[in-house]
């Protein structure tokens, strides 16, 4: 069967998949050729978490059309309990790969209760609402788990809450001998055990990119698109507007913990305050400039600022200012009407050429 | 003796949340957009003053007049270069926008002041001793009340009496509607931010008086919590904002006392969450049916 013959957004989902696949192959060659520089072999296996993240919050914003400003939060739930699965599972299965898939599977399953207890009273409201609520979720999030502790020993799993502000990792009595300080409070999780690496940052985002796209070419996600383009029309053809807004906004929580769960075992030392609002608006703003309801606009958009700033380094001190200004402008041009009107008038000139 | 020791400082943050929730509230009302900037905009109405008072020796109400007026000129001119073109954009576009805006000002503001914190000299100092000295007030706690009191009075007046603020009324209602009626809605859309910044300039220096460290991120967590505050009473509501952001500065100061220093900011933003659950709208906010 031919490229052409598919429909067209069968052919730009296996464009997609060519593209992320390519994009792998290219890195890896050029990672053991050593042609990359330290700092962007560092940012590989972040880059692909947050393409996976953007995919995800993608979901929710472009897909649903529902406004989300804690997509940190996930990801940290997910960072946090893959990090504590992973460290408890150290003697169990002692294969890192097989750790590192159980470990994202937590995150995946933790966050998606996450989303179902933000998501099940919350989506109910409407407009700016659930904006406002998933930012609150988002901060409460940063700071339990600034207060948790967590330790393993050989009698299992200890959790306590610091909520005076004076206990330590002392106070939950491991076990000298067995045990291992996982989270400790405000510090964070530290002397993580590394286990990701760009291979199963590739797989993730291949992974979420197969549920998304699945997802949104399926019957559901249809509906889903419905309630975004018209709640009172879909929810008269009798679509179940709580089901499938939950569906969306649980496996977009979900998505966003596995990213976070790998994002969390690719550095020995992380705090739950790297998690905070900045990150989930920085995700936002990957979404937003990739073009809402655009999956491979999100992932050329994460992969493209997140080393921007990096490539900004010329301009030393001022790179953030510029990251700002680069933000502003591209906003500006993107909805610019004359531009657009221009824009439109080359592609649709290019389409002629291509039917003659 | 305590408890109202803390309430007073409830209060008197409450009264900083008012003012900071007063500015989002009105520009939510008119330009519907979620303004994140505006939470800056008080960092930056900290540093002038600060500027003014130490470096240029000025009087702390000059210096406060001062950075009103720059802070409502960079209000007009933020709104006019990068707002105004996006009119007609989708809102999660003026949204990035304000978030650009956001990083904009915080990073000149790193680059012009550092990083390192500076030590903010209160406007007024000392305070009133009540009780027989068991109960000390602080002068700045009654400026922040007494402020936030006139403001809100005086924004009630301007909204239902003047010409200028029927017409924002007018604006956020119905903005073509208001257009035909020969009212100049741009004009009126940068009318609200230049009294929205101005709020924030008072503000940054009630809130930097009260918590003298001023940094490039001072502004970002009140700013956040004042939308709480305003989103919490009702937003697009004045007394709304006034009464939300007050009930956030008595829970969050009760939390702190009470419950726990780390979970404070938890138990608020928890507090706003049931609230919505139960009046979608805000507590002042009025709920409006969709029709079909």
């Amino acid at each position: 069967m031919k490229i052409s013959q598919l429909k067209k957004t069968t052919r730009t989902d296996f464009l997609t998949y060519a593209g992320v696949i390519a994009a792998f192959v290219i890195m890896s060659v050029l990672q053991s050729n050593g042609s990359l520089s330290r700092s962007l072999t560092g940012q590989l296996v972040p880059i692909c978490c947050y393409m996976s993240m953007a995919v995800s919050l993608n979901l929710t914003v472009g897909i649903l059309g529902e406004l989300s400003l804690g997509h940190a939060g996930f990801m940290s739930v997910g960072a946090f309990s893959g990090i504590t699965a992973a460290m408890c599972l150290q003697n169990t299965i002692s294969s890192a790969p097989l750790r590192l898939a159980v470990a994202m599977l937590v995150g995946f399953v933790c966050a998606a209760v996450a989303g179902l207890i933000v998501g099940a009273p919350v989506l109910r409201l409407r407009g700016d609402y659930l904006a406002i609520v998933t930012l609150a979720f988002g901060e409460i999030i940063k700071e339990l788990v600034n207060c948790l502790l967590v330790g393993h020993d050989a009698n299992g799993l200890h959790i306590a809450f610091n909520l005076s502000g004076n206990m330590t990792i002392d106070d939950l009595h491991l076990d000298p001998e067995t045990g291992i300080a996982i989270i400790k409070g405000a510090q964070g999780a530290t002397a993580t055990k590394t286990i990701a690496t760009f291979t199963a940052g590739f797989v993730l985002v291949m992974l979420t990119l197969i549920i998304v796209l699945n997802l949104v070419r399926s019957r559901a996600g249809r509906a889903i698109m419905a309630l975004r383009d018209n709640r009172i029309a879909a929810e008269s053809v009798g679509i179940n507007i709580t089901k499938y807004k939950l569906m969306a906004f649980v496996l977009s929580a979900a998505l966003a913990g596995a990213a976070g769960a790998l994002y969390g075992l690719n550095f020995s030392s992380l705090q739950a305050t790297k998690f905070n609002f900045n990150t989930s608006i920085l995700i936002l703003v990957f979404v937003v400039l990739g073009g809402l309801g655009n999956i491979w606009g999100s992932l050329i958009a994460a992969a493209l600022l997140t080393v921007l700033p990096e490539l900004l380094r010329a301009f030393s001190d001022y790179r953030m200012l510029v990251y700002a200004i680069v933000l502003i402008l591209v906003m500006l041009a993107t909805n610019n009407p004359t531009l657009k009107s221009w824009l439109s008038r080359l592609t649709g000139r290019g389409r002629e050429k291509e039917a003659a | 003796m305590e408890f109202l020791s803390y309430l007073i400082s409830g209060i008197s943050l409450g009264s900083v949340y008012a003012i900071i929730a007063l500015g989002y509230t009105m520009v939510y009302g008119i330009a519907k957009m979620l303004n994140f900037a505006h939470g800056d905009i008080i960092m930056v109405g900290g540093y002038i003053s600060f500027c003014a008072m130490s470096y240029l020796g000025l009087p702390s109400v000059l210096a406060v007049v001062l950075a009103m007026l720059v802070c409502t000129v960079l209000g007009i001119v933020i709104e006019g270069l990068a707002y105004k073109p996006l009119r007609s954009a989708p809102s999660l576009a003026v949204l990035i926008t304000a978030i650009g805006v956001s990083y904009f000002l915080q990073n000149s503001a790193l680059l012009i002041w550092k990083a390192a914190p500076k030590v903010y000299p209160p406007v007024v100092s000392g305070s009133l001793k009540l009780f027989g000295g068991r109960l000390s007030v602080p002068y700045v706690s009654l400026l922040t009340m007494a402020v936030c009191l006139i403001i809100m009075v005086g924004l009630t007046l301007f909204t239902s009496k003047s010409k200028m603020g029927k017409a924002m009324r007018a604006c956020s209602e119905d903005k073509g509607a208001a257009q035909l009626m020969g009212i100049n809605v741009n004009a009126t859309i940068s009318t609200t931010f230049a009294i929205g910044s101005a709020l924030a300039a008072i503000a940054g220096v009630l809130l930097c008086s009260a918590y003298p460290t001023l940094m490039p991120t001072t502004g970002s967590m009140p700013g956040i919590k004042a939308f709480t505050a305003a989103v919490f009473g009702g937003i697009g509501s004045i007394p709304g904002a006034f009464l939300g952001g007050l009930l956030l500065g008595i829970i969050e100061a009760m939390a702190k006392a009470y419950i726990s220093t780390n979970l404070a900011n938890s138990i608020v933003f928890a507090v706003l969450i049931v609230v919505l659950l139960v009046k979608p709208a805000g507590l002042l906010g009025k709920y409006v049916p969709e029709k079909v």
